[in-house]
C-alpha cells in the first residue's frame, strides 16, 4: 500500500483566547471496538480500529474555539447517554422498520442491489447479473471477513482518523456500513441503493461506507440516512464515507440525509478521483437536529473532474453545517460546486467551502457557489467561501449569497391570481431549479420537491 | 357586462397624497386611455387597483362585479377578472413561463372550486401553443424562465401572453409602450388588438400618444396632479399631441380657483 500524500489545509484559529465551554463526553468504552481479540479479522483492519480508538480517546470534544466548529455548538448534545444498539435493546424496544417509500428506487426504474441497515443488522440484495460480473455490494461486516484485501485498499486511506473526534469515533466503532467494489471496466447500469435506518432514542448509529470503483468502471450509488422524528430524547449518528474513483472511472453518488429532528449527525466524507476519472456528487439534506458534515473532493490524478451539487432546507430549530473542500492535487483538474439552501423558522445553516490548488496543479478550473434563501427573520445562513491557490496558471471563481424573497416577486405572482403561500413556494422552487437541473433522476428530484412542499407547509 | 367603477379614490404613498379623488368607469368591451405627464399618479392608480401593499387608500371605493375590490387581496382581484400588465415585469428565476401560467390558471380554478384537480397538462399545452400562435410567438418562449434575461420587448410580449391566457375582463396596461422601439411597440399592440373584443375592457396608461396610433381608444382621459381633469374621445389624444398639457393646467387651475 502506497502511502498517499495527505492534504491538510491550515485555517487560522479563531476565538479570542477565552475557554469555550465543552460538551459532555461520550461514555463509549474500548471493549466496543470490534475485532480487537478476533483473529478472523485482518491485522490491518484491527490496527486501524485500534489507532482510531486511541485517537478518539486523545482528541478533545470540539468546541467553538476550533475554527471548523466556530458556528456549531455541541453543548446541547447528551453525548453521555448514547449507546450502541444491543441485543437487549432490540428485544425490549419495538423499533419501527423503515417506511416502504424509502425502499423504492430513487434513480431509474429499478435498482441493481439494495442494502437496508437497521439496528437489527443488514439485509442485502444484489442482482445475480452484477454478482457474476464480480461486483461486490455487501455490508461492512461481511466485507471484512470475505474481502479483507479489498477493504484494506480503501479503509482509512482516504479519510483519516486523525481528522477529528468524530472521524476517529466512526473509524473505531463503526458497527455497520456498506462496501462496494466494481471491477475494472464493469459498467453498472442499474443503480445500487442503500439505506441506513436509525430508529429510536439514546442510540448511536455508527457506520462506515467504502466504495472502490476500479479503473474504467462506472456506477451510480444512492445512499440515504433516515429516521422518524422522536418527540423526546436524542439520537446520534457518526459516519465515514471513503470513496476511490480509479483511473478513467465514472461515479455518480446521490446522498440523502433525512434524519429525524432529534438526531445529532456527524460525518467525514471524501472522494478521491484518479486520472481522467469523473465524479458527480449530489447531496440532499433536510433532516437532523444538528449536522456537521465534512465533504471533500480530492482530484488526485491529471484530468480528474468532480461536480458537487447540494440541496438543503431547514426549519424549526435545525442547524446544518456543511464544510466542503475541493482539492486540486494534479494539473488539468476541474471542480464545480453548487450548494443551495433555504431556511425557515429559527433554523440555521453554515456552509464553509474551500478550493485548494496544490503547487504544480496547473491548468485547473475550480468553481464554488453557495446560495441561500432565508424565509424568516429568525433564520440565519452563514456562507463562507475560500480559496487557497498555490499554483499560478489556474482559474478559480467563487460566489456566496444570502438573500430573502423579494416582495415585488410575490406581488407580481399574486397579481396573476397565485395566493401568497403558493407564490412563495413557486419562488423557492425556482430558486432550487438550478440544482434540480443537475440531477438526472426524476425520483430524486421528486423527493426534493416533496421536501419543499413539506417544509413550506 | 362587468365594469370597473372607481369612485373618489384617494391614495397616499409614504404619507404623501398622490391620487386626490379619481373617478372613472371602464366597461368590458371598451378601451380607455389614461394620459398625463410623469408623476401625476397614473402608475399609482394601476398599482392601487391591483392591490400593491405600498399604496395606502385613504378614501374612496373601487367596485367590480358587486365587490369593493379594495377589500380584496391581489390574487382575489385577479380571480375576479382584473389584470395588470406591469411597466416593469419582475423576473422569477427558475420558474418557466409555462409552469407559472399553469400555476396561475390552477390557482383561479381552485378559487372557484377548491376540489379542482387543475387543468390537465395536455389541454394546457394545447391552449398555450394556440395562444402563442395567435400572438405569433415562438413556442420556445414557454420554457424560458419568466422575464429572466428578457429584452424590453420580450417582457411586454410576455405580459400580453399572460393576459391572453388568463382572459381577464378588465386589463390595466401600465406604460406598456415604455422602453419599446417602434417594431416592438407594433408587435405588442397587435397582440393587444388581437385580444380586443366585447369581453375585454382595457385601460391603457401612457404618457405618449404614439401607442394610441396602434391601440385605438374609445375614450381618452387626462390626469394631472392626481385627478382626471379632462375626458373625451380619441381626438383628445391628438389635441394633446399638438398642444401639450399647458392648456389643461390653466383650465384646471381656473376651475380650482372657481
Amino acid at each position: 500500500m502506497v502511502e498517499r500524500e495527505r492534504v491538510v489545509i491550515s485555517r487560522s484559529r479563531g476565538g479570542d483566547g477565552r475557554q469555550a465551554a465543552i460538551a459532555q463526553e461520550f461514555s463509549f468504552t474500548s471493549d466496543l471496538v470490534r475485532g480487537l481479540a478476533d483473529d478472523n479479522i485482518a491485522e490491518a483492519i484491527r490496527s486501524y480500529r485500534l489507532r482510531a480508538w486511541v485517537l478518539f480517546e486523545r482528541l478533545p470534544m470540539p468546541t467553538t474555539n476550533d475554527e471548523p466548529w466556530r458556528r456549531t455548538d455541541l453543548r446541547g448534545m447528551n453525548s453521555g447517554v448514547f449507546r450502541l444498539p444491543s441485543q437487549v435493546d432490540l428485544e425490549r424496544l419495538r423499533l419501527p422498520e423503515p417506511p416502504e417509500n424509502l425502499l423504492r428506487p430513487l434513480a431509474g426504474e429499478a435498482h441493481g442491489g439494495q442494502i437496508v441497515i437497521t439496528a437489527h443488522g443488514a439485509r442485502v440484495e444484489l442482482d445475480d447479473s452484477l454478482r457474476q460480473k464480480g461486483v461486490i455490494f455487501t455490508d461492512l461486516r461481511t466485507a471484512e471477513h470475505e474481502y479483507p484485501h479489498l477493504v484494506e485498499h480503501v479503509l482509512g486511506q482516504i479519510v483519516h482518523p486523525e481528522e477529528g473526534k468524530f472521524a476517529a469515533l466512526a473509524g473505531a466503532l463503526a458497527q455497520t456500513g456498506v462496501f462496494i467494489y466494481i471491477p475494472p471496466g464493469v459498467q453498472v447500469e442499474k443503480p445500487l441503493h442503500s439505506i441506513l435506518w436509525g430508529a429510536g432514542v439514546n442510540l448511536a448509529y455508527i457506520d462506515h461506507i467504502l466504495v472502490w470503483v476500479d479503473r474504467g468502471a462506472s456506477l451510480t450509488y444512492v445512499h440515504e440516512s433516515a429516521s422518524h422524528t422522536e418527540a423526546d430524547g436524542q439520537a446520534f449518528h457518526a459516519g465515514i464515507v471513503e470513496i476511490l474513483v480509479d483511473e478513467g472511472a465514472n461515479f455518480r453518488f446521490v446522498e440523502l440525509q433525512s434524519w429525524g429532528e432529534h438526531v445529532w449527525n456527524f460525518s467525514h466524507e471524501r472522494v478521491r478521483v484518479e486520472r481522467e476519472a469523473n465524479l458527480d456528487w449530489i447531496f440532499g439534506a433536510i433532516g437532523s437536529h444538528l449536522t456537521k458534515n465534512f465533504s471533500e473532493l480530492d482530484l488526485a490524478g491529471q484530468g480528474a473532474s468532480g461536480r458537487m451539487s447540494g440541496f438543503y432546507f431547514t426549519d424549526g430549530v435545525q442547524h446544518l453545517d456543511h464544510d466542503t473542500q475541493q482539492n486540486h492535487l494534479a494539473p488539468h483538474t476541474t471542480s464545480d460546486l453548487l450548494f443551495k439552501g433555504a431556511l425557515r423558522d429559527k433554523s440555521r445553516s453554515v456552509w464553509q467551502g474551500m478550493i485548494y490548488v496544490a503547487p504544480g496543479a496547473q491548468k485547473t478550473d475550480g468553481y464554488q457557489a453557495n446560495r441561500n434563501l432565508v424565509l424568516s427573520k429568525q433564520a440565519r445562513a452563514d456562507s463562507i467561501p475560500g480559496l487557497e491557490i498555490m499554483a499560478d496558471d489556474v482559474r478559480c471563481t467563487h460566489g456566496a449569497t444570502v438573500g430573502k424573497i423579494d416582495a415585488d416577486q410575490v406581488f407580481y405572482l399574486r397579481s396573476r391570481g397565485i395566493p401568497y403561500r403558493e407564490a412563495e413556494r413557486l419562488i423557492v422552487e425556482g430558486f432550487f431549479d438550478p440544482i434540480m437541473q443537475r440531477i438526472p433522476f426524476e425520483g430524486v428530484r421528486t423527493r426534493f420537491q416533496d421536501a419543499i412542499m413539506d417544509k413550506m407547509g | 357586462m362587468s365594469e370597473l367603477d372607481i369612485r373618489n379614490l384617494h391614495v397616499s404613498v409614504e404619507g404623501r397624497e398622490i391620487l386626490k379623488g379619481v373617478n372613472l368607469i371602464v366597461r368590458q368591451g371598451e378601451v380607455h386611455a389614461l394620459m398625463g405627464p410623469n408623476g401625476t399618479g397614473k402608475s399609482t392608480l394601476a398599482y392601487t387597483l391591483m392591490g400593491h401593499p405600498n399604496y395606502e387608500v385613504t378614501e374612496g371605493e373601487v367596485w367590480f362585479k358587486g365587490k369593493n375590490i379594495l377589500e380584496l387581496e391581489p390574487d382575489e382581484r385577479a380571480h375576479l377578472g382584473l389584470f395588470l400588465a406591469f411597466q416593469y415585469p419582475v423576473a422569477i428565476p427558475g420558474v418557466s413561463v409555462a409552469n407559472f401560467l399553469r400555476s396561475a390558471i390552477n390557482a383561479k380554478r381552485r378559487a372557484i372550486n377548491p376540489e379542482d384537480k387543475g387543468i390537465p397538462v395536455p389541454e394546457f399545452r394545447r391552449m398555450l401553443k394556440e395562444t402563442m400562435d395567435l400572438l405569433k410567438m415562438d413556442h420556445t418562449f414557454a420554457s424560458r424562465y419568466l422575464n429572466e434575461g428578457f429584452s424590453g420587448g420580450e417582457k411586454k410580449r410576455a405580459e400580453v401572453l399572460q393576459m391572453a391566457v388568463l382572459r381577464p375582463e378588465i386589463a390595466i396596461m401600465d406604460e406598456t409602450d415604455s422602453g419599446l422601439d417602434i417594431d416592438a411597440l407594433r408587435i405588442v399592440s397587435e397582440g393587444v388588438n388581437t385580444l380586443r373584443g366585447p369581453d375585454l375592457g382595457v385601460l391603457v396608461i401612457t404618457h405618449y400618444q404614439r401607442i394610441l396610433n396602434y391601440i385605438k381608444p374609445d375614450f381618452v382621459h387626462i390626469m394631472l396632479d392626481g385627478r382626471i381633469v379632462e375626458s373625451g374621445g380619441a381626438e383628445l389624444a391628438l389635441h394633446l399631441e399638438e398642444h401639450g398639457y399647458d392648456w389643461l393646467r390653466e383650465k384646471s387651475a381656473e376651475a380650482m380657483n372657481g
